[in-house]
């Protein structure tokens, strides 16, 4: 048994990590936070370099990956804060003509929530009627929508990959910040009340990894939902805890981590929330 | 990533599970939990069977007459004994899983032949005398004096919460042999010594844990003579030697135990649904969350043990992360039991109860939860040093 990501899968990684940090790095993401909408270039080059294509077979003109190559790139989507219906996309590539490329935006209604709904190419469901809601993320345009949902196990566990990143890169910025602080005569991370709050951002994140790998690898609907579970924990309480690393500075609107703990809140509601994996859990017993 | 095991990693389950199946039957009855010496018993009779079948100190070195099995290998060991309801290590626990490594690791070739073979044949249980009344979680700051007199180390002092003392045969005694100094600090002038339960002037006082039971004690040592032979590692070098037994001590010593929960999860959701507290979706839910957990803590024992595998090193702070987690998990685990159970949770004779007092421990045995977090956030993190 050999657990740890093949050297292949190491390089796709760290690719998604240059071309993010190439295309998307903090100025880019905060010019989207002051001018919010889909930078059509950048969907474009993320589907110039295989991000919606990944699992498509080779000979329908896909990368021929799986699951756990999905999940590592989404990790890095999700740390980079990334925008956009990138799971919608990434599982509408072969089926809706342009996605695969990065052409077309594509969305889907996702139980009572759509989001991106006026940005997209396509949208998939019944979006009639579907009222525009002032989204607490910046970064995620929402509808409210009366469909119903059938969490597909794919979408579960790319959203907890994304949250998975999301919440890595919020345990980065807390020990960042814990180093450099000053109060006291000495660095905040010398105090053990903010060096346990990031061991356990730390620990939340580690179990979390675990579980989103093994789902990709297993792909057992019930470890996907176990996956979601703990990664909306980790992300979620993984922001909060950054935020209160980071003091009356974390509460401001210049530093990112109100905008991972919102994003993570959404993701939370979506595909499936965490009373929903419960239960799916739960059903297994 | 992959979580398929190898034809070879298969073939070994294979006959492991056959020999389980048809030697479990031959063990002696399971002993009353609180009663040691009959545990003792019970736990060493186990050691010598896995002993003359092959499978005693599994993942020691061969060249310390172990098996020489890879970490995958010994998590198969673990994930099978566990779910064939084998054994738990028990009384064996300190001399298979932290003082043989050390010795393994550290001993002269007398020591290894003197002490390795009776641990591999349940014939000498071990114990672990390194807290002391004012030295727990600050372990360098331990007291117990050794002076040199000849060819012995006289040993003063005392230690506490020494499982099993009562019953074991040899202790791994950490002793000071330089005082603590301006030219000393805490952590040098500390000896690893291999202590003879049996010698004249050790003394051991069972304490009554909050679950009933004596499984740990107090031992006074009063002018214990304790031979120069028997120190393992060079003297004032204890700590570095002892840092070799903790990370084994945390790498490996809880895997087995999730595969237990995961069981014990199971057989409560049976008792949910026979019940009906089943039908309370908040309670349902806590369980679907436990499942989560436990089912994650096994992934990631295998994501550690893939990794200690590729690098080939003694198990790394990885542990650290694993124990704060599982620790916690576990108490709630039987704190959900006692939602389930309702009034029958107070009973000391139902399932559950026991293990619900002894989960107790876990947040402090063995590193408590707060000196776990400073390791991550020290070790792992980089966090700055400080108090
Ligand atoms: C069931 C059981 C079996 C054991 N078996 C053995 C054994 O066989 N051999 C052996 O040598 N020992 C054994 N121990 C001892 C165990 O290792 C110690 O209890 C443990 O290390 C804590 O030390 P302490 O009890 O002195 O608590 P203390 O160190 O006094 O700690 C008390 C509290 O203060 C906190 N604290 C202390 N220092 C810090 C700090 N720097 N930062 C934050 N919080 C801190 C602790 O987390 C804890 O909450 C056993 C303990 C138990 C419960």
């Amino acid at each position: 048994m050999d657990f740890q990501p093949t050297k292949d899968q190491q390089a796709l990684r760290a690719g998604m990590r240059d071309l993010l940090a190439a295309r998307f790095d903090r100025q880019a993401l905060r010019a989207a936070v002051e001018r919010p909408g889909l930078d059509r270039a950048l969907w474009q080059a993320l589907g110039d370099a295989g991000f919606f294509a990944l699992r498509l077979p080779e000979s329908a003109g896909g990368v021929g990956l799986g699951l756990p190559e999905a999940v590592l790139v989404f990790e890095e989507a999700g740390r980079a804060l990334l925008t956009g219906p990138l799971v919608a996309t990434h599982l509408a590539a072969g089926s809706v003509a342009g996605a695969a490329s990065g052409e077309s935006v594509v969305t889907r209604v996702d139980g009572p929530l759509v989001a991106w709904l006026e940005e997209a190419d396509h949208v998939q469901g019944d979006a009639s009627g579907a009222r525009a809601m002032r989204s607490v993320d910046p970064l995620t345009p929402l509808h409210r929508s009366r469909g119903t949902r059938t969490p597909e196990p794919e979408a579960v566990l790319l959203a907890a990959a994304e949250q998975l990143g999301s919440a890595g890169r919020c345990t980065e910025l807390a020990v960042q910040h814990a180093k450099q602080r000053e109060q006291f005569g000495r660095p905040i991370g010398a105090f053990q009340a903010v060096k346990h709050l990031c061991a356990d951002m730390l620990v939340r994140t580690e179990v979390a990894r675990a579980a989103v790998y093994a789902a990709a690898v297993t792909e057992d609907p019930y470890e996907i939902a176990g996956a979601k579970l703990l990664a909306d924990q980790a992300a979620v309480r993984g922001a909060r805890d950054c935020l209160q690393a980071h003091g009356g500075m974390g509460f401001t609107w210049e530093a990112d981590v109100h905008l991972h703990l919102k994003r993570a809140w959404v993701r939370a509601e979506q595909w499936q929330t965490a009373d929903e994996a419960a239960e799916v859990l739960a059903s297994a017993l | 990533m992959d979580l398929t095991y190898t034809e070879e990693e298969e073939a070994f389950r294979a006959r492991l599970r056959q020999w389980l199946a048809a030697s479990l039957p031959e063990l002696p009855p399971r002993p009353d939990p609180l009663d040691w010496p009959a545990r003792r018993a019970y736990d060493t009779a186990w050691q010598r069977m896995l002993y003359d079948a092959g499978y005693a100190g599994l993942h020691w070195p061969e060249a310390a007459g172990g098996r020489g099995a890879t970490p995958t290998q010994h998590l198969i060991y673990l994930e099978e004994t566990e779910k064939a309801g084998a054994p738990y290590v028990g009384a064996n626990f300190v001399g298979l899983l932290h003082a043989g490594p050390t010795i393994a690791a550290e001993g002269t070739p007398e020591q290894r032949a003197r002490w390795l073979p009776p641990v591999l044949r349940g014939e000498e249980i071990w114990c672990q005398g390194f807290s002391e009344p004012d030295a727990g979680s600050d372990l360098a700051a331990l007291r117990t004096r050794a002076v040199r007199d000849g060819d012995d180390y006289v040993v003063t002092g005392s230690k506490i919460w020494t499982s099993h003392a009562e019953v074991a045969d040899w202790c791994e005694l950490l002793v000071r042999t330089e005082p603590i100094s301006e030219a000393v600090p805490k952590h040098r002038g500390i000896t690893w010594l291999a202590l003879p339960m049996d010698a004249p002037g050790v003394t051991v006082r069972p304490l009554r844990t909050l679950a009933g039971s004596t499984e740990f004690a107090e031992v006074f040592l009063d002018e214990v003579r304790v031979p120069a032979a028997n120190r393992v590692g060079a003297e004032n070098d204890g700590w570095r030697v002892t840092m070799v037994t903790l990370s084994f001590e945390r790498g490996t010593a809880f895997v087995g135990e999730v595969v237990a929960c995961r069981r014990t999860l199971a057989e409560l959701a049976a008792v949910a649904k026979e019940t009906g507290r089943w039908d309370d979706g908040a309670v349902r839910r806590q369980l679907g969350w436990l499942n989560a957990e436990f089912t994650a803590l096994w992934r990631l024992t295998q994501w550690n043990v893939s990794e200690s595998e590729r690098t080939g090193g003694v198990p790394g702070t990885g542990g650290s992360v694993f124990k704060l987690r599982y620790s916690h998990a576990r108490q709630e685990l039987y704190d959900t039991a006692a939602r389930v159970l309702g009034p029958d949770s107070l009973d000391l004779d139902r399932d559950w109860t026991l293990d619900k007092l002894s989960s107790l421990s876990y947040t402090i045995a063995a590193g408590t939860s707060q000196i776990q977090r400073n390791i991550v956030a020290e070790r792992i993190l980089g966090l700055p040093k400080g108090r």
